[in-house]
């Protein structure tokens, strides 16, 4: 008996066009990137990565997602216990308001931001007057980033939590552990990848943030100037091999933190098989 | 040590919160559990069998200390002489084994059964080298000494309970409650791990409470046996009295198959269709019940008894032949065992058609109490 859509033709057409598919939109571009941010050779790519400039931006870029990861991390697996682990009233709505960064656009959130915390806003005023600057500098960046990024840690987390359910967690209890004994020995080995795979897309995003950044940064040359901010401004200022070098060092985070990611995944899944 | 509980209940609703367990949240004061009271004595290895949602579990959990009672009333739970109602599970010392094992996926066996040991306070730790001696005396006991360094998706239902167990019984608690132990298994290794169980806690002496809808189960593992319903326990008691004097017709349907004669009776005549039987019983409607051991079968009726019925299903597996009978004066077939010399004699097959004749009914009025007969065959 053969299955549906096994027959070889289908099979030829169907692997052929998923390898074209990936090949136009997923790998071109990468290429595409890469080719343009040398067409100039290495020491015009390195001068432009190399610039006052560009390396202020390089630094608030990672700046920000070394911060952004602790807290959402932190914030993403509270937020899933709670959900997860607890009934309480107003679980559900819990639940969708987890979703507002997703639904609600970028550029939005940065305008709600800079009119909340900025020198006119409503916690702005005061903040003026004690003389503490959240918009236009690093902190309103580190804000609006940590907006955005908020829901991928737990929107990984809590399906996972869901259904592995807290038997376990239960089973700890009744032999006496503490609770952070438990969180540390039964929680947190059950759900590393999908943590993992939370950080990988909050530190993807974190880098790459555009929309909300550009709103609350105020744009000042070497100071609050993202990495894609720098780009856009190098690409307004037609000088394309800068951008490019720029668009290059970002995909290279990128790769980098893949590839992080599937080092880690292939390590324990050959600890797994072989006890 | 013994357990005992006063005035313990339970409702879901919108009182409390505390962790999700099998409740039913949303609902407004829906009652899993009224008052109960219940002793077990130390050493003793007492059932709990219900249908689902008579509040079994919720019950074994309470005991546990994995719910709460509610706090109107004041129900109180005593270990001995150690009240333990508002002591967190973590001080309960407490064995649970779960229906579902809860064995930690990611650990091996070795280090399932050494984690109650290992989360010890410093100062009550054992040495490692004691844990690990520890650890492999247990597993000995539950013959899985092979088995330490695998994980528990590597091994079977029955060695993945076996492994609860043993963690379970790591910390030497007094207490040891299981819930649905067997339920997941299947019904060899079931029969297995029962026998298996009552030898472990002869042996031990601990005391033990589990949680079952399985009624051949429960009387056959336990030495007293709580029937529940609704939230409440019916009757507790030893499986030889559960099953001879059952305290109410829940009790005496819930304890094995029953047949049910529904009719009108008139000068001592009880009419249900085209079937006839003599009975004791003053004019009006009227309910029998009767055991499957309990009715014959024979070719012909009785002055007594004319009860008609057509074989429709013969199993012939056990020892003895279990045969369904169907009428249309019954609303549901009738359950026959007989004997497998009967069943040759008789020459059964299905289709044919016979009489039954009861050797004994039972009857349960609404007053509490029931009436037994035999009638003379």
């Amino acid at each position: 008996m053969q299955r549906i859509g096994d027959a070889p033709a289908v099979r030829r057409l169907l692997v052929g066009a998923a390898v074209l598919l990936a090949g136009l939109f997923l790998l071109l571009p990468l290429v595409a990137i890469f080719a343009q941010a040398f067409s100039q050779g290495v020491g015009v790519f390195w001068s432009n990565i190399s610039d006052r400039y560009a390396l202020a931006a390089i630094g608030l870029t990672l700046l920000i997602a070394t911060l952004t990861i602790p807290i959402c991390l932190t914030f993403g697996v509270a937020l899933a216990w709670l959900v997860t682990r607890f009934e309480f009233p107003g679980r559900r709505l819990l639940q969708t308001l987890i979703d507002i960064p997703f639904a609600v656009s970028p550029v939005v959130a940065g305008l709600i931001y800079l009119l909340l915390y900025g020198r006119n806003g409503w916690i702005g005023g005061w903040l003026d007057a004690h003389d503490i600057q959240l918009m236009f500098a690093w902190p309103g960046i580190l804000m609006v980033t940590v907006f955005v990024t908020s829901p991928f840690v737990a929107r990984e987390l809590i399906p996972l939590m869901q259904a592995q359910g807290s038997r376990e967690e239960e089973a700890a209890v009744t032999l006496g552990a503490p609770g952070w004994t438990i969180f540390r020995r039964v929680t947190l080995p059950n759900i590393r990848w999908a943590l993992l795979y939370g950080v990988v897309l909050t530190n993807a995003r974190a880098v790459g943030e555009f929309g909300a950044v550009s709103v609350v940064s105020g744009a000042i040359r070497g100071q609050t100037m993202t990495l894609p901010l720098h780009l856009e401004q190098l690409y307004q200022d037609y000088n394309a091999v800068g951008a490019f070098a720029s668009a290059a060092l970002l995909a290279l985070i990128a790769l980098f933190t893949l590839a992080a990611k599937a080092g880690l995944e292939w390590r324990t899944a050959r600890q797994e098989v072989t006890p | 040590m013994s357990i005992r509980l006063t005035d313990i209940a339970k409702h879901y609703g919108h009182t409390s919160g505390g962790h999700t367990g099998k409740g039913r949240p949303g609902h407004t004061a829906n009652r899993a559990l009224e008052p109960v009271n219940l002793e077990v004595a130390d050493g003793e290895l007492v059932g709990l069998l219900g249908p689902s949602g008579s509040g079994k579990t919720t019950l074994l959990r309470i005991i546990a200390g994995l719910e709460s009672p509610d706090r109107d009333p004041a129900g109180r739970i005593l270990f001995g002489d150690r009240d333990v109602t508002d002591v967190h599970v973590r001080d309960r010392r407490i064995g649970f084994v779960f229906q579902h094992y809860a064995l930690f996926r990611h650990m091996t066996v070795f280090d399932n059964v050494a984690f109650g040991l290992t989360v010890l306070p410093r100062r009550e730790r054992p040495s490692s080298g004691e844990i690990r001696a520890r650890v492999h005396r247990l597993l000995e006991m539950v013959q899985l000494e092979r088995f330490a360094g695998r994980y528990p998706a590597q091994l079977s239902g029955g060695q993945q309970q076996r492994v609860s167990l043993a963690r379970a019984l790591a910390l030497r608690p007094d207490v040891l409650l299981l819930d649905e132990p067997f339920g997941a298994l299947d019904a060899k290794v079931r029969q297995e791990l029962r026998r298996w169980l009552r030898q472990l806690h002869d042996e031990l002496g601990f005391t033990s409470l589990f949680v079952t809808h399985d009624q051949e189960e429960a009387l056959e593992l336990s030495d007293r046996v709580a029937v529940m319903s609704h939230g409440r326990i019916e009757q507790i008691d030893t499986p030889d009295a559960l099953y001879r004097t059952p305290a109410n017709r829940f009790v005496f349907e819930f304890l094995g198959d029953v047949n049910h004669l529904e009719g009108e009776v008139q000068d001592g005549v009880l009419t249900c269709g085209d079937a006839r039987l003599a009975v004791d019983l003053p004019d009006g409607h009227q309910e029998l019940l009767l055991r499957p051991h309990e009715v014959r079968l024979t070719q012909a009726p009785t002055p007594e008894a004319q009860l008609p019925v057509t074989v429709t299903a013969i199993s012939p597996v056990g020892a003895e032949v279990r045969i369904e009978v169907a009428a249309d004066w019954l609303a549901a077939p009738w359950l026959a065992t007989v004997r497998h010399a009967d069943y040759e004699r008789l020459a059964l097959t299905r289709g044919q058609r016979l009489y039954v004749i009861p050797r004994h009914w039972h009857r349960f009025s609404d007053t509490p109490g029931r009436e037994f007969r035999a009638i003379a065959a």
